[in-house]
C-alpha cells in the first residue's frame, strides 16, 4: 500500500501547482479533486493501516491513520466550503491575486498537515508542523484587516517560539535515543519504540515535558494558548476550520508520539500527570470564557481549547476505553468544529458581523445552514446522536473506572458548563425571534420591507408578530448601516459542506463502521495503556 | 567555573569561549537599542555558531557537520540578516529603544533567568561526547535570554531577531547532545528556518504597511 502514502502527499502538491498557474475555476476544481482523492485514500488506509514508503521516511500505523482521516476529511469538505465562501471584494487584479494566494496557501497548508502524521520520525514531524505554522500564519494575514495583521504576528511569533521548545524536545529525545542505539539514528518510530524501555528516564521525562509545552503551544493548551482565539477569529473562515479541526489535532498527534516513547521509558504515570495538569487548566479556562464570549468565531476557538483539554484529560485516565474515546473524539471534533465554522462563515456572510448583538434569527434567514449550525453546536456540546456524545461518553466511562475518577467528575461538570455557554449563545443568535420584515411566507428570498422598529408597533400587532417569529435585526451601537439580510443561503456549496460534516457526525455517533472501530482499538493498543 | 568542571585543553578552551560568546551576544542583543544593530549582532552570533560547528567537525572528523557549518554560514550569517535588513531599509523607520523595562532591569532579569537555566540543565544527567558538557547549560541559558528578548522588546524586528537567535541556541544544543543527527534532518531544520524567516519578513512588511510603524504597541485590539 505504499503508493497510497506517496499519492496522499503528491495530490495536494499537484493542486498547488495548478492553483499557482491556472485561473480560479481550475484552482477550485484541482483542490476539490485533490481533497476528494486524499479523503478516499485515507478511507483506504483505515482498512490497511500499516505501510511504509520512500525507504522508510514515510510510514503509517494505526495511530497516524487516526489523524490522517480527519485531516483529509476536512481538506475535502473545507475545499467544498471555500468554493462557495471565498469571494473577495475589490477590482479584478486584487481579486485574482487574493484567490491565487488563498488556494495556493490552502493546498500547501493541507499538504503539510497530511505530511505530519505520515512522515516517519520525530524530527520530520517537527519540520511538518513548523511548515503548517508558517503557511497558516500567511493565510491568517490574508484578510489585510488590522485584526488579521495583529493575529498573524502573534500567531507566528508565539507558535514559532513554542516550536523552538519542541525542537529542543526533539534534540533531547534524540540524545535519549542515541544513548541506547548509538549515533546516526534517524529517530524512526520503528527503531525508537522497541528500545524506549532502556532510554535514560530523567532525560526522556525532560523531552516529554518540553514536547507538551512546545507542541501544546500550537495545540492551544492553557497557559500557552494565547494566540489561538485571535488567529481563529481573524483568519478567513476556511482557514479557521482547518486550524481548529485539523491542525490542533495534528499537534496532539505529535504529543502522543512523545507519550508513546515516554510511557515505555518511565511508565505511564508521569506523562498522564503532565497531560492531566494541562488538560484541566485548558478545560477550566475555556469553559469559563465560552460562557461570556460575544464573537461567534472566538466562541468556537475557545470551544477548541475546551476540546483539546478533554483530549488531554482523556489520555490521563489509566483506561483503554478512555483512549479509544480520545481517538474517536479527534475524528468527531474535526467534523463538528469544521461544520460549526462553515455555519459561522455562512452567518458572517449573511449578517456581515461576528458580534452576538447583531445576529438574530439565524434559522429564519438561513433556512439550511442556520439549523445545521445549531445542530453542529449541539454536537459540539456532546448531545446525542452525534459523534462527540459517543466519544465523551467513552472518555467519561473510562475515567470513572480509573483511579482518577475525580478528574472524570470535574470533566463532566466543566464540559456541561461549556455546553451551556455554547447553546446559550446559539439560542440567542439563531433561535431568538429577531427580525421584523421577513415572514415565512417570504421564503423565496424576495427583498424584505424596511425593518420595523419595536417602538412603532401597535400592541396587538406586535403580539401577532411575535407569535409568527417575525422580528427585527437590531444593530449594535456605532456599527455602520448594513443592508438588512434576506432569507436564503449564501451558497449551495456551504450547505453541501455542512451536510457532509453532519453526516459524518451522525455516522460516528450512531454506528461507526466496523473497520474504524478496529482501527481505533489498534491505535489505542499502540498507546499501550494500563501499564 | 567552567575550568573547574573539566581539565582545560585547547579544544575545550576554544569551545567554551565560543559558547560563551553566543550567550554574551544574546545579552548584547537584549540591551542594544537599534534593531539594525540587533540584526548585526545576530549575524555575529551565527558566525560563532558556525565556528563551533566547524570546530566539532574538525575535532571528531564528522564530515556531515562541515556541510552544516557551510549552510549555517550562508543562511544564518548572510541570508537571514540580509532579508531582515532589507525589510528595515524598505520600512524606512527605525524604532529606537523599544525596551519595555529599563535596560538594567532587563539585563538583571535575563541574568537571573540564564543562571536558572544553566544550573537546571547542569543537574540533569547529560554527557556530551562532542563538546564540553557545560556548553549545554550555556546554550539553554541563551535560549531563555532569547525568550526574554521576545517578551521584553516591543518591536517586530527585535521579536523576530529574538526568535532567530533562539534557533541559534537550539543549534548549539544539538551540537552538544546530538552532533550525530543525520544530515538530511539537519538540512530540513535549516531549510525550515529560512522559510520561517521569509514568512517573518513578509509579516513584518504587512505590519509596517498597515500600521506605519515597527512597534508592537498598536497590537492591542484583540482581547478576551
Amino acid at each position: 500500500m505504499s503508493w497510497v502514502l506517496v499519492v496522499l502527499l503528491a495530490a495536494p502538491l499537484v493542486s498547488v501547482v495548478v492553483c499557482a498557474v491556472l485561473p480560479n475555476r481550475a484552482a477550485q476544481g484541482a483542490t476539490l479533486v485533490a481533497g476528494l482523492l486524499c479523503f478516499s485514500l485515507s478511507i483506504v488506509l483505515v482498512g490497511h493501516p500499516s505501510s511504509t514508503a520512500l525507504s522508510g521516511w514515510l510510514m503509517v500505523d494505526p495511530l497516524s491513520t487516526v489523524f490522517v482521516v480527519p485531516t483529509a476529511f476536512l481538506y475535502f469538505t473545507t475545499a467544498i466550503f471555500s468554493v462557495g465562501y471565498v469571494h473577495p471584494a475589490g477590482d479584478e487584479v486584487a481579486r485574482a491575486r487574493y484567490l491565487r494566494r488563498f488556494w495556493v496557501g490552502f493546498n500547501v497548508f493541507a499538504w503539510a498537515m497530511l505530511m505530519a502524521p505520515i512522515v516517519n520520525g520525530l524530527p520530520l514531524l517537527w519540520v511538518a508542523v513548523e511548515i503548517t505554522t508558517v503557511v497558516s500564519a500567511l493565510l491568517v494575514a490574508l484578510e489585510h484587516t488590522p485584526g488579521a495583521t495583529e493575529a498573524a504576528w502573534k500567531y507566528v511569533l508565539i507558535a514559532s517560539m513554542g516550536l523552538g521548545i519542541a525542537l529542543v524536545a526533539t534534540v533531547v529525545m534524540y540524545y535519549a535515543g542515541s544513548a541506547v542505539l548509538g549515533s546516526g539514528l534517524e529517530l524512526f518510530y520503528s527503531r525508537m519504540l522497541p528500545a524506549a524501555g532502556r532510554f535514560p528516564p530523567q532525560i526522556t521525562e525532560l523531552a516529554f515535558v518540553l514536547a507538551v509545552l512546545g507542541f501544546g503551544t500550537k495545540m492551544g493548551l492553557v497557559p500557552v494558548h494565547t494566540w489561538l482565539p485571535d488567529a481563529h477569529s481573524e483568519a478567513p473562515t476556511p482557514v479557521s476550520a482547518l486550524l481548529s479541526g485539523a491542525l490542533l489535532a495534528i499537534c496532539f498527534y505529535a504529543i502522543l508520539r512523545y507519550y508513546e516513547i515516554t510511557e515505555r521509558a518511565v511508565g505511564a504515570a508521569f506523562p498522564r500527570e503532565v497531560l492531566l495538569a494541562f488538560g484541566l487548566a485548558s478545560l477550566v479556562l475555556a469553559a469559563l470564557v465560552v460562557a461570556v464570549q460575544r464573537d461567534v468565531k472566538r466562541l468556537l476557538a475557545y470551544s477548541s481549547v475546551e476540546h483539546m483539554g478533554v483530549l488531554c484529560i482523556g489520555m490521563s485516565f489509566a483506561a483503554p476505553l478512555a483512549v479509544v474515546g480520545v481517538l474517536l473524539h479527534v475524528l468527531a471534533h474535526a467534523a463538528a468544529k469544521g461544520t460549526a465554522f462553515f455555519g459561522s462563515g455562512s452567518v458572517v456572510r449573511k449578517f456581515g458581523s461576528k458580534d452576538v448583538a447583531s445576529l438574530r434569527a439565524g434559522i429564519v434567514f438561513l433556512p439550511w445552514s442556520g439549523p445545521m449550525l445549531v445542530l453542529a453546536v449541539l454536537a459540539l456540546s456532546a448531545m446525542p446522536p452525534f459523534g462527540i456524545f459517543r466519544s465523551e461518553f467513552l472518555i467519561v466511562a473510562g475515567g470513572l473506572r480509573s483511579p482518577a475518577d475525580a478528574a472524570a467528575a470535574v470533566l463532566v461538570a466543566l464540559v456541561t458548563l461549556a455546553a451551556f455557554g455554547l447553546t446559550w449563545y446559539v439560542g440567542r443568535t439563531m433561535m431568538s425571534p429577531a427580525s421584523l420584515g421577513t415572514t415565512s411566507s417570504e421564503a423565496d428570498g424576495s427583498p424584505e420591507p424596511p425593518p420595523w422598529p419595536w417602538g412603532g408597533l401597535p400592541a396587538a400587532e406586535s403580539e401577532a408578530v411575535l407569535a409568527t417569529a417575525v422580528v427585527t435585526v437590531p444593530r449594535a451601537q456605532g456599527e455602520q448601516e448594513r443592508p438588512s439580510p434576506t432569507r436564503g443561503e449564501p451558497s449551495p456549496w456551504i450547505v453541501a459542506a455542512m451536510i457532509l460534516g453532519l453526516a459524518a457526525l451522525v455516522v460516528l455517533g450512531i454506528h461507526p463502521p466496523a473497520a474504524l472501530g478496529t482501527l481505533l482499538h489498534r491505535a489505542a493498543a499502540q498507546l499501550e495503556v494500563g501499564r | 567555573m567552567l575550568a573547574a568542571v573539566a581539565r582545560p585543553t585547547t579544544f575545550r578552551d576554544v569551545a567554551d569561549a565560543l559558547t560563551l560568546l553566543v550567550l554574551l551576544t544574546e545579552f548584547a542583543m537584549l540591551r542594544s537599542s537599534l534593531p539594525r544593530s540587533q540584526v548585526r549582532l545576530y549575524a555575529f552570533q551565527s558566525l560563532a555558531v558556525t565556528a563551533l560547528a566547524a570546530l566539532v567537525a574538525a575535532r571528531h572528523g564528522l564530515g556531515d557537520l562541515y556541510v552544516i557549518a557551510a549552510l549555517t554560514l550562508v543562511l544564518k550569517v548572510v541570508l537571514v540578516p540580509w532579508i531582515i535588513l532589507r525589510v528595515l531599509r524598505d520600512a524606512g523607520t527605525e524604532v529606537a529603544g523599544s525596551h519595555r523595562l529599563g535596560v538594567a532591569t532587563m539585563v538583571l532579569i535575563a541574568l537571573a533567568v540564564s543562571i536558572f537555566g544553566f544550573f537546571t540543565i547542569g543537574s540533569m544527567p547529560f554527557h556530551s561526547s562532542s563538546l564540553p558538557t557545560p556548553a549545554l547549560g550555556l546554550s539553554v541559558a541563551e535560549i531563555l535570554v532569547a525568550f526574554m528578548i521576545v517578551v521584553l522588546r516591543a518591536d517586530v524586528v527585535s521579536q523576530a531577531a529574538g526568535f532567530f537567535s533562539l534557533e541559534n541556541g537550539v543549534s548549539v544544543v544539538s551540537l552538544v547532545v546530538a552532533s550525530g543527527l543525520p544530515l538530511v534532518v539537519e538540512t530540513a531544520f535549516l531549510f525550515d528556518l529560512v522559510v520561517a524567516v521569509v514568512v517573518f519578513g513578509i509579516l513584518m512588511r504587512v505590519h509596517h504597511r498597515r500600521t506605519d510603524t515597527l512597534s508592537t504597541g498598536v497590537l492591542d485590539r484583540l482581547r478576551g
